[in-house]
């Protein structure tokens, strides 16, 4: 790998503290040059190309293929299919631990779903590696594929999500329903997403005897690790990954998956290295989805428009061979402060690849939906959904009755709805024009997501020349790791950013824990702070123990580091160079671990959730039934922010995840043959640059004492929550016609006109 | 992508007699033919490169007030070209509201013409698809087929043709000029593209080895210069196929509409002309009730071909707001957005 | 058959033996000439990762043949910069903030410099999100991405005034 030449623009400015600094990004250079490297632009000598053939049946068996057609063609190295491939130390279907999914790596003629690889082709060029798939031309014996949310017989899954219980209650729904002054019932129903990361999986894999280098993108470099090395039953430390860049990942890099495993095997078949790149339409199957949901949210209030209940019902699918659930219904766990709630799954089994966390898991899902419905009861009750939802603020928990951590999502209500200008607006729908005669709608929603945090482990050092260095293998998939984490990390150590040498992105690195959740900056910067703090920690047991030093008899508390030195906190005019108290005591490096991780009793008191208020404009043609959104204004609490320019893209990016979902994003599945019908970028919508309107996000100051030690909660995924139901509120107000079908679609609104 | 041989002719005559041996298919930009080459869709032995060949990339007005736009002009290079969006602004509108910037930069005039069906069927290998491989079958027959034709489609095909350029072309008599094994002709483009009947795999008048050398639009279409529009619904705002689309273009004389031209896209296998509808509009004054009756006319024959009922009202309503656009003027500028609903945002709101 | 063409690449001429006339643009480029900064996101003229200028022109190099672009001209992001020294485009995507994850950035920016010099979009925001609406990025940058763009056109209107003054 090139050396990583991590720098800031010239541009950027620093005064003193790292952490809350608009820093540009440290890898903007590289990016921008095109000198990034992801896992695909890896070239070894003597690098052979391999190429999945996947099924186009979504059940049954693979009866033929022919091998000998695909080994005559020019360039072609060998086919690796259930007869001929590297054994396995462990067979995949069984899962270790809860984070291990089923995958397919040729250990049978079974098809489950539809793009489910079948064969690899090893070709010396990715022309001959294609055509080699192409002409395995498989026969199948094929068997009626389960498509669809009523595919078959719905069953209660055991858990939902990760680990949470399928049905929660607290009060009695069916009497706060009974005495509502007012109730409405309604369902929605979300399709099938795909993750689509502009890049593609992709693994570059060679063995060396029982060495194995690895050049993959992942959202988790341990868990890789120790798959893989289960996988070939190999030991950790014969295994290097290098995942420095991430073209996006969004959750389906987040565990390993069948392709990259196929990757090393056919490497290992063939004894060189290989490259194995999905296509577009191979993403469509083995490296998860959002699963699709029906929900049936039944809400009551009383004369007032307090709610009087909540019920909340997720439908949903797994695959025929595997379990995760979406747990759609728990994002009515923390928002309305109703008396009695209750949140139900249940699930059917249907042929696709497993169902996977797909950005914002369960919250994004269950927010259109919370928040559709939230519109129509403010609707009924004729209130501004705003004022509704006012009424119905939750001052702790609603469903634990826990208090908040900290909670700042009025003021994100009043700070983003006076950026919008919300007071303006009708109660009643289809009352607003443009000068072009557009229909205009406005409206909002509610944004969350929790604050978690994983596990993670750092390393710190000071050298010698009084320049540091931070270790964690932290990944950056593009909410900006390099930047953020070594800012945390300059800090961590008192020193200018520019005199910490960051390390990331390779597993040879101390376990960062899986970048997801939106908790890796939270996680990976309590493990850098705190081996940060116990780095200066020695350094200052040096100093001060040592009467050479003018720090001598400080005491560890006595001391702080800043900027290089370590300085009596009573006296600042004493102090001393972290080089100098090195070369005093002769020492090359100190160094010192730590590492971040949940509090288990705050996490039992608290509460603890980031917060935020969305709103959006929307402009419908009153006879085409076009939509277009025109305009959003997000405000966030998401505790301590360390580097708003990061944290807005990463919000912008959220809220337009959230537009998707509510005006574009769809896997169309062909109900016969359960394969996907647009399984490509071209008709697999996300939004291009002018269905972007002008967005505007705030972060609204907040302090968190109880979530970390550095206060942070993470802003990756809540960007989505609150943002699809604002837009699709706002279609509703534009047009008076409620799509409770996502993504809304052109039909639909040309019922009226 | 399979193998092939590749040919890259010095001359014309060289190009049709290589391209007149079965298997063999002319390379434009490939922008289509190798997308479909990836996905296996197109399996040809032989290409030939038509791209090198000179004399195919001219913009000329004849003696006689026709322009002559050469085979392998750039979609993109024919938009920019300031001369011919004042003449014919809703061709360059039609051309500027397709794919993308790379893609119309790629993309010649002749390719774009003979662009495929989207049909996910069509393109999904797996499925049965009478265009495909004749008398496999139909799967979107009862498939997934919300963006499939409403009009002149059969049993045996429901696809549309997708191309943009082609509406306000078909609507302004575009002639297509070809060459061929035996010499030169030329026929109207609406000949060019075939209804499916019984036989979908025969999708143009084309025969083995016809090169299109060049689109001529006859004198007759710059007289719609100043009441012409392009108009295209779509799922996202910029870079998707139309839903269904509409070009209108009136000649109107003392208040009246000397002349009406309307051509409908997304709508069948072929671009399709509105005679009927341009019929009604003869000589009445350009009112909403006019327009009201020539979209009636325009979809007449029309039913849904499956999930897709909701795409004839659509059209309707296309039809009538793109008459109303032409009737308002061809705008002096091209939209920010070209031919989207979305064209004209401004930031006024009213109660 | 083994096919001889020749293409200037970020200003140096190459001539090669192609051996399979199946070869992209784009996987020329990534495979056999090892210039990785352009990207395949799709490899189906979907999502423009793979913009390239080809004779000063922005095309997806995923749907061009390297056998029928004999002679051509090729810009790519590695010849965008003069050594250390920014193209303003690219100086302009950092300031802005306009990626994320930067895999689609390499094509942005060559589509970004593409536009400019088609001049079809000037400063105009709504012009511009339309212009680049061949680049699909899935982080979701736009934002970042208009306002790098339009201060890059600024930058380039200033320039050229000063040159016409
Ligand atoms: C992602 C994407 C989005 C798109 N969106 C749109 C859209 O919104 N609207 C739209 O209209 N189009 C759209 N297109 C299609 C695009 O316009 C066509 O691909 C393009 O116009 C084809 O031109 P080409 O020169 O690349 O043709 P090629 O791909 O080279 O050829 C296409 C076909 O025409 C034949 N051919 C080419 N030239 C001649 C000739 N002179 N004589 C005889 N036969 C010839 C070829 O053999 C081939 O069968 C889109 C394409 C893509 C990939
Ligand atoms: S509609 Fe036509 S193109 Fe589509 S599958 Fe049927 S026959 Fe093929
Ligand atoms: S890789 Fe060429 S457009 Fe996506
Ligand atoms: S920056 Fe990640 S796709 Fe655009």
């Amino acid at each position: 790998m090139p050396e990583l030449n991590l720098t800031s623009a010239p541009a950027h400015l620093r005064h003193g503290s790292n952490i809350g600094q608009p820093l540009t990004r440290r890898d903007g250079i590289l990016k921008v040059k095109g000198q990034a490297t992801y896992a695909a632009d890896n070239h070894p000598p003597g690098m052979l190309f391999a190429v999945m053939a996947v099924s186009s049946i979504a059940h049954g068996r693979v009866v033929s293929l022919d091998v000998a057609a695909a080994k005559r063609h020019p360039g072609v190295v060998d086919v690796m299919t259930p007869d001929h491939k590297p054994q396995l130390a462990i067979d995949p279907d069984i899962k270790t631990n809860p984070f291990v999914f089923r995958m397919e790596v040729l250990q049978s003629n079974e098809v489950r779903y539809a793009n489910q690889p079948i064969a690899v082709v090893i070709a010396e060029t990715l022309e001959g590696a294609t055509e080699g798939a192409a002409l395995l031309a498989p026969r199948y014996e094929v068997l009626p594929a389960l498509v669809g949310l009523d595919a078959g017989e719905s069953y209660v899954p055991p858990v939902v999500g990760v680990g949470n219980p399928a049905e929660h209650h607290h009060g009695d729904v069916e009497a706060g329903l009974a005495s509502a002054e007012r109730q409405i019932e309604a369902v929605y129903e979300t399709p099938p997403q795909y993750h689509n990361a502009m890049e593609p999986h992709a693994i570059v894999a060679s063995w060396d005897g029982d060495n194995l280098s690895v050049d993959m993108p992942t959202q988790g470099l341990m868990l890789s690790l120790a798959r893989i090395a289960e996988l070939f039953g190999v030991t950790h430390d014969k295994i290097h990954i290098r995942s420095p860049f991430l073209g996006g990942g969004f959750g389906s890099k987040g565990l390993m998956a069948g392709p990259p495993t196929l990757g090393i095997m056919a490497a290992k078949l063939v004894g060189r290295p290989v490259k194995l790149v999905l296509r577009r339409e191979q993403m469509y199957g083995p490296v998860g989805h959002r699963a699709p949901t029906r929900q049936r949210l039944r809400l009551g209030t009383d004369g007032e428009g307090r709610l009087t209940a909540l019920d909340h019902h997720a439908r949903t699918v797994s695959s025929i061979f595997d379990d995760f659930y979406e747990p759609a219904a728990d994002a009515s766990h923390t928002l309305y402060a109703a008396p009695a709630i209750r949140t139900s799954h249940d699930a059917v089994r249907v042929n696709t690849g497993t169902p996977l966390f797909m950005r914002a898991p369960g919250e994004a899902t269950g927010s259109i939906a919370l928040e559709s419905a939230i519109d129509e009861m403010a609707s009924a009750c004729g209130m501004d959904p705003l004022a509704f939802r006012l009424k119905n603020y939750a001052e702790v928990e609603p469903m634990t009755g826990r208090p908040f951590s900290s909670k700042a999502l009025r003021a994100c209500y009043e700070q983003g709805a006076a950026r919008f200008g919300w007071a303006k607006r009708p109660v009643q729908p289809r009352q607003m024009r443009d000068d072009a005669g557009l229909l205009v709608g406005w409206g909002m929603g509610t944004a969350t997501f929790p604050a978690l945090m994983f596990q993670a482990e750092a390393r710190a050092a000071i050298r010698r020349d009084g320049s540091g260095v931070m270790e964690i293998g932290a990944h950056d998939m593009g909410q900006g790791a390099w930047t953020a984490l070594a800012q945390i990390a300059a800090d961590a150590v008192g020193l200018d950013i520019d005199r910490v040498e960051f390390k990331a992105g390779t597993s040879d690195l101390p376990d960062a824990g899986i970048a997801g959740g939106s908790a890796h900056t939270a996680t990976a910067g309590a493990a850098i702070h705190s081996a940060g703090a116990a780095v200066i920690a020695e350094l200052a047991d040096l100093a001060t123990n040592d009467e050479r030093s003018p720090l001598f008899g400080a005491g560890n508390a006595g001391v702080i580091a800043r900027e290089g030195r370590l300085i009596r906190r009573d006296d600042e005019s004493r102090s001393e160079s972290y080089a100098e108290i090195l070369a005093r005591a002769g020492v090359a490096e100190i160094e010192a671990r730590g590492t971040g991780a949940p509090n288990p009793a705050a996490m039992e008191q608290y509460a603890m959730h980031a917060h935020g208020a969305v709103f959006a404009e929307a402009k419908v043609d009153p006879e085409l039934g076009q939509v277009r959104v025109t305009r959003m204004v997000g405000a966030f609490a998401a505790g301590r922010i360390v580097n708003p320019r990061l944290v807005q893209s990463q919000l912008f990016g959220g809220m337009i995840w959230g537009l998707s979902f509510a005006l574009h994003e769809e896997a169309v599945t062909d109900r016969r043959s359960g394969r996907i019908m647009n399984a490509n970028l071209g008709e697999y919508h996300i939004p291009v640059n002018a269905d972007v309107p002008p967005l505007d996000v705030i972060t609204v100051e907040e302090h968190d004492p109880h979530v970390n030690a550095l206060g942070i909660k993470g802003v990756g995924e809540i960007g989505i929550t609150g943002s699809a139901g604002a837009v699709a509120n706002a279609v509703w107000h534009a047009t008076g016609v409620r799509v409770r079908r996502f993504p809304i679609r052109i039909e639909e609104l040309l019922t009226q006109r | 992508m399979k193998q092939f041989d590749y040919v890259r002719p010095g001359t014309i005559a060289e190009a049709v007699a290589a391209a007149a041996r079965p298997g063999a298919v002319y390379l434009a930009a490939g922008t289509n033919l190798l997308d479909l080459m990836k996905g296996g869709v197109s399996r040809p032995d032989r290409l030939v490169d038509v791209t090198h060949l000179d004399g195919l990339d001219g913009i000329e007005t004849l003696a006689d007030g026709s322009l002559r736009i050469g085979a392998l002009v750039g979609n993109a290079d024919l938009a920019h070209d300031a001369e011919f969006a004042r003449s014919y602004p809703a061709v360059t509108e039609a051309l500027l509201s397709g794919a993308s910037a790379q893609l119309r930069n790629a993309a010649t005039v002749g390719g774009n013409l003979l662009q495929r069906t989207r049909c996910a069927y069509f393109y999904d290998t797996a499925s049965r698809c009478n265009k495909r491989e004749a008398g496999s079958g139909c799967d979107a027959r009862d498939g997934e087929n919300r963006s499939h034709a409403v009009l002149g489609w059969s049993e045996s095909c429901i696809a549309t043709h997708p191309s943009d350029f082609c509406v306000p072309l078909v609507a302004l008599d575009a002639v297509v000029e070809i060459e061929g094994r035996s010499g030169r002709r030329e026929i109207a483009l609406d000949e060019l593209h075939r209804l499916p009947g019984d036989a979908p795999e025969r999708e143009s008048a084309l025969e083995p080895g016809d090169l299109i050398v060049a689109v001529r639009l006859p004198p007759a279409a710059r007289g719609f210069a100043a009441h012409a529009r392009y108009l295209k619904v779509r799922e996202r705002t910029s870079y998707a196929f139309a839903v269904v689309s509409a070009a209108a273009a009136l000649r109107i004389e003392n208040g009246r509409i000397a002349e009406a031209r309307l051509a409908l896209g997304g709508v069948a296998a072929k671009p399709w002309r509105a005679r009927a509808a341009e019929d009604v509009l003869r000589n009445v004054v350009p009112t909403a009730d006019a327009f009201q009756e020539a979209a009636w006319r325009a979809l007449e024959g029309a039913k849904p071909s499956g999930d897709n009922a909701f795409k004839i009202e659509l059209a309707r309503r296309i039809v009538v707001r793109a008459l109303l656009l032409a009737a308002a003027g061809t705008p002096a500028r091209m939209p920010a957005l070209p031919a989207s609903p979305f064209a004209s945002t401004s930031g006024a709101i009213h109660a | 058959m083994n096919h001889s063409i020749s293409l200037t690449v970020n200003g140096a001429r190459r001539d090669f033996v192609l051996d399979d006339p199946r070869v992209t643009l784009l996987d020329l480029l990534r495979e056999r000439l090892h210039l990785t900064g352009t990207k395949k996101g799709c490899d189906r003229g979907q999502c423009g990762a793979c913009t390239i200028l080809v004779d000063g022109k922005r095309i997806n190099s995923c749907l061009a043949l390297a056998i029928s672009h004999d002679g051509a001209d090729i810009l790519t992001i590695e010849g965008v910069a003069r050594g250390d020294q920014l193209h303003p485009v690219q100086a302009a995507f950092i300031a802005h903030d306009g990626f994320q994850c930067g895999f689609c950035t390499p094509g942005q920016i060559m589509s970004a410099i593409g536009m400019m010099r088609e001049g079809q979009a000037g400063n105009d925001p709504e012009r511009v999100r339309e212009c680049m609406s061949g680049n699909l990025c899935r982080c979701g940058a736009y934002a970042g991405i208009v306002d790098a763009v339009l201060e890059a056109q600024a930058g380039m209107d200033e320039t050229n005034q000063r040159r016409s003054a």
